[in-house]
Parts: C-alpha cells; structure tokens; sequence
C-alpha cells in the first residue's frame, strides 16, 4: 500500500481524502471544521481523526492541498475594452480558480484607485494592449496602481513593449510586481496559461502566509492552489485524459454552493453549423464561469431575482407566502439542512433554477439574422449542444435524490433555442466529494487520478 | 511587429462576404503591414475596439452588399470619440445600391469622414499604394 493525503481547506469544512497510489483506489473520505482563525492545523487534525477511524492508522507517503479558505483568492483584474482585454483578463483569473471582484477597463480613475484600495485583493491582475499595441492605458493605469497605499502583489500580462516598464513604475513605488505573457498577444487570440501558472505560484509563495495557512503548508509536501482550480484541473484531466488513458471528451460541470454557482466546460464549442459566424472572444477550451448571486442558501434570493418567485413556486409546489417565510427562514440560518417535506422541495426548485440559470449564462448564444444574402446564425460563445456528459458537484446536490431531474434544468430548451446547452447528457454524480482532492493528485499522477474518477463518478443515467 | 503599420480590416455590417478580405489580409501582410482582420459581419464597435487594442494606424472598411451607406455613417465620430483622433479611414467595396456616379458616392462618403473610398474592382495594388502615400512609406 502506498497511501497519500489530498487536503481541501474550504471556507467552513476541511475535507481530507486518503488515497491508495499501488491500488489506484479511494480509502476514505472524512471533514471538519475549517479552523483557520486559530490554528488551521487543528481543523485537519480532527478530520485526519475521523478519517482514520475508517482507514485505520495510516503512514502518508505525500501530502498535498488546496484551499478556499480564508475568502479564497481575491483577485481584481483590469484590461483596456472591455469585450477584449479586460474580458481575457477576467477569464484567466476565474481559470486560475479566483473569485473575480471587479474588472475594471480603459483608465483607472482615482476613485477607481480607492475602490480598490477598500476591497483589498489578494492578486492583481494588470492587463491592456495586444503585443504591439495600445501602451497609454496600462501605463497609466500602472501609474495609479503604484501610488496606491496598499501593497498587494501585482501581475502584469499585458502589450509587451511595455511589461517591463510598467514593473518599474510599480517596483520603484515599492509594490510587488512580476510580469508574465500577454492575455491577449493578438487580438482575438486567448492566452491564459501563463498568466494562470504565475496565478498559482504567487497563491503558493505570498497569499498563503498572508492568510495564515502557512502553518497548513508545513503539513504538506506539495503545492497549495485555490480550490476551484483544481476542480477545474480535475475535470480538464476527466475530459482530456492522459497519454495512457482515455479520456470522457467533452463535458460540463456545475457546483451549486450556498453562496455561488460554478459551472465548468471542457469543449472547444466552435459552431454546430456551417453558415454560422462566431462573434466575440474566443473561449478557452477549460472554461470556468461563477455565478456570485446564485446558491442554495446566502444567494438565495438572487435565484428568486434571476427566475420570479412564480416558477419557484410551481416547482416547488409552496404558496408564495410560504416560499417567501421559508426563504427568509434559510437565507438567515444558511446552515439549515432540508429536513422537513416543503424545504426539500424547495431545495429541489432552488437547486433546479441555480442549474439552469448557472448552464444558461456559461453557455454560447446563437442568433438567427437575416441579412440580404438570407439566414446567417451568429454565435456568441461555446455551442454544447453536443456534449454528452454533465458532472455534478457540490454538497447541496450530490446527496439529493432527484439529481438527474435537476440536472435536466441545464440541458438545451426549444423554447429557449439561443441557449446552446447540451442537449442530453450522461450524468455523474462526485458522490464522494472527491473532484478538488482528484485535481491536486493530477498534478502528481495524472492515471490515477483519472482512472479513480472514473471509478467514483457515479453515473445516474440519461437526463434529456 | 516593430515599426510596420498596424490596420484593421473587416466587412461591415450584416454582410457575409468572406472571401474578399482575405485577400486584402495577405495582399496587405505581403506588403508589410501588420494586420488584424475582423472578418466578415463587422460592427463598428468591433471596429474601434480593434483599433484602440491593438493601437491601430487605419481602419479599412469593405462593403460588398450595397448597404454600406448605412453602415458606415458615425463611424468616424465613434472613432474620434473613443480617442482615435486621425485615424486613417478607408472604404471599399460595392459600398452603394445600383450604378451611381462614383464620384458622387466618393463624396458623399469623405463627408463621413473617410480619407480614401474606392470603388468596385479595385486592386488591392491600388489601395496598398495609397496607404503607402498616406503613411509616407518609401
């Protein structure tokens, strides 16, 4: 037997998963509290705890861990247009597995300055210009970041003419900055990779002391990265595979938390159609989108915003006063669980429209125009209408017993035809929790990780 | 890169007439400029957004399906508002409905604010030859 630990410091819950490496196997799951205001060591040691009352005692030959803790990776971005740059901009930080707060475009603006100043995060990402191109805005605006009090580390992928110039603005101001590739060396041309590797390392040697989980990272042997991104690692790995292994080809994915909704799609989603033409940046083929106003329980409301309280209430069958006092009732308490026969209802609604609503705003959009030449489709973003697969994650979902009716909700409406979602999926279900934990072991040893996914990854059949 | 000039090429408005401006996109690469080619339903907020990343030197405009008129008007005004003061315009293509006077349709266009308009069957000889006058390029 050689077992390692996977560790996922999440906001509320510390999550250990041990893994057999000669077995390719799962061992055991186990959670705790996240203690990171005292000593984020003790959280892990008690699930460690809970987690050997099923494994037995076991020796680590490795460690490894990701974290949300702590409010996650903080990150502000800003670009010069805002469909361009900033856009690409806002991409690479959401792959790298940030919560996005802002993107800011054209100039940074003194009350820009001090905005930022206020939200405090913990990476920023600095871009403008394709290679060659436009220099005055980011120079400018890395102007007015270095005369800003506050010091956070400053990445800057933008037009290359300028980096360095822009690092020495920064650096004789006594900020933190490194630069990397542009995120858009030409224009239309996504390149997110660098800048998302330097994402990952500056989490790994400045963010993880500044949030006291330092102490976490001598528990462990190898890197920390935010949690969204190495769920987005383990599915890119699920649908691409390894050299040995095949891969699921194309899928989704979706995480409805309390708070957001992270939706997931590893598909070039180039047109369907010939006569179709394709608008807008393109996407990276491992595309993360969130969803900040849409979750099971602190964002609630935003779901009754997003869809009316009218097809909440068909769906979960509740008066709307009784769907108002019950939401009211989970909004305050977040931590109620759906213990009686309406909460479980409204559960299944809520849980339905964050789906739908996560799968409709991640998805592409097509248009149908005529021009003179006759019908033309444009499309904007991914088409998934052919995907055939739709992993399911998340703690409010994987225990529900009606996961294949929710995860219907995402899939392509005929009556909505300008959403390109997929049209009938196999769904599977991360019964175990495993996704983050199978993302970190993925950097480590690909197969494995795949082939346990594979394992785990239970399938509820056909939702069309 | 370097110091070569940098333009912006597309087909603007709801016209799909993709072959055209591939043309132009090697025909101006092969005379050594730097450029970005849009493709075909162009708008001309897509236009400017180009033109301000990639710090543009000329927007090239081609119109092939007579409604070029009507697409093409505040484009110039969009431009000097998005801080792209003096940016050279052209267009081209079969810009207008039916067989007007050309010089008329010229006119009518400069008073958009485009520098140069070029009619149907233009080679792009013709157009790279001006642009080289334009941009003072030996």
């Amino acid at each position: 037997m050689n077992p390692i630990l996977l560790i996922d410091f999440g906001s509320t819950n510390t999550k250990v998963t041990a893994v057999d490496l000669d077995e390719e196997q799962l061992l055991g799951t186990a959670a705790s509290d996240t203690t990171v205001k005292t000593d984020i060591g003790e959280g892990l040691e008690k699930a460690m705890a809970i987690l050997e009352e099923q494994t037995g005692h076991l020796t680590y030959t490795a460690r490894y861990g990701c974290s949300s803790a702590a409010g996650g990776l903080k990150m502000i971005a800003s670009g010069l247009v805002p469909e361009l740059t900033a856009e690409a901009a806002r991409q690479a930080a959401l792959g790298a597995g940030a919560k996005v707060m802002k993107v800011y475009s054209y100039e940074l603006t003194e009350e820009d300055i001090e905005e930022i100043g206020q939200m405090k995060p913990d990476i920023f990402l600095l871009t403008g210009g394709t290679d060659g191109g436009n220099k005055d805005n980011i120079l400018q605006n890395a102007r007015m970041l270095a005369e800003m009090e506050e010091t956070f580390p400053i990445l800057i992928a933008g037009n290359r003419t300028v980096r360095r110039k822009c690092q020495k603005i920064l650096e004789e101001a006594g900020k933190t900055a490194s630069i990397c590739e542009n995120v858009m060396p030409r224009l239309g041309e996504l390149n997110v990779e660098p800048a998302q590797t330097q994402i990952r390392e500056l989490f790994l040697r400045q963010i993880i002391k500044a949030k006291g989980l330092s102490k976490a990272s001598e528990l462990i042997s190898g890197i920390m990265m935010p949690t969204p991104g190495a769920v987005l690692k383990a599915m890119e790995l699920l649908s691409k595979g390894t050299a040995h292994t095949k891969g699921l080809g194309d899928l989704v994915a979706i995480d409805v938390g309390g708070a957001t909704t992270d939706v997931y799609s590893m598909s070039q989603g180039t047109p369907e159609r010939a006569n179709t033409v394709l608008k807008g940046l393109p996407e990276p083929f491992a595309k993360r989108t969130v969803e900040g106003d849409i979750g099971m329980r602190y964002s609630a409301l935003g779901i009754v915003e997003a869809v009316g309280r009218e097809s909440l209430c068909s769906l979960a069958e509740l008066s709307e006063s009784e769907l108002m006092r019950l939401l009211k009732e989970i909004t305050e308490n977040p931590d109620r669980r759906p213990t009686t026969e309406e909460l479980k209802r409204l559960d299944f609604a809520l849980a339905a429209m964050a789906v739908k609503v996560g799968m409709t705003r991640h998805a592409g959009k097509v248009e149908l125009t005529y021009t003179p030449m006759g019908e033309t489709f444009v499309q904007a973003g991914k088409d998934l209408r052919q995907v055939e697969r739709m992993v399911i994650t998340g703690g409010s979902l994987i225990h529900t017993d009606k996961v294949r009716q929710i995860a219907s909700y995402g899939l392509y409406n005929p009556a909505e035809p300008e959403g390109l979602k997929p049209r009938q999926v196999e769904v599977l279900v991360d019964k175990a929790y495993i996704l983050s934990a199978m993302g970190l072991l993925g950097e480590y040893e690909p197969d494995i990780a795949l082939n346990i996914m594979k394992k785990e990854l239970i399938s509820h059949g056909t939702a069309k | 890169m370097g110091d070569k000039k940098k333009l912006v090429i597309g087909v603007i408005g709801a016209d799909v007439h993709a072959v055209g401006i591939q043309i132009l996109d090697h025909a101006f690469e092969a005379a050594g400029f730097d450029v970005t080619n849009l493709g075909v339903m162009v708008s001309q907020e897509e236009f400017i957004s180009a033109a301000v990343e990639t710090a543009a030197d000329g927007i090239m405009v081609s119109s092939l399906y007579g409604h070029g008129e009507l697409d093409c008007r505040g484009l110039r005004d969009k431009c000097d508002e998005a801080g792209l003061k003096g940016i050279l315009l052209y267009v081209g293509g079969n810009i207008v409905v039916g067989k007007q006077p050309f010089d008329q349709v010229e006119e009518r266009f400069k008073k958009m604010g485009f520098d140069r308009v070029f009619g149907p069957g233009t080679a792009p000889e013709e157009t790279i030859a001006a642009l080289k006058k334009d941009f003072h390029i030996e």
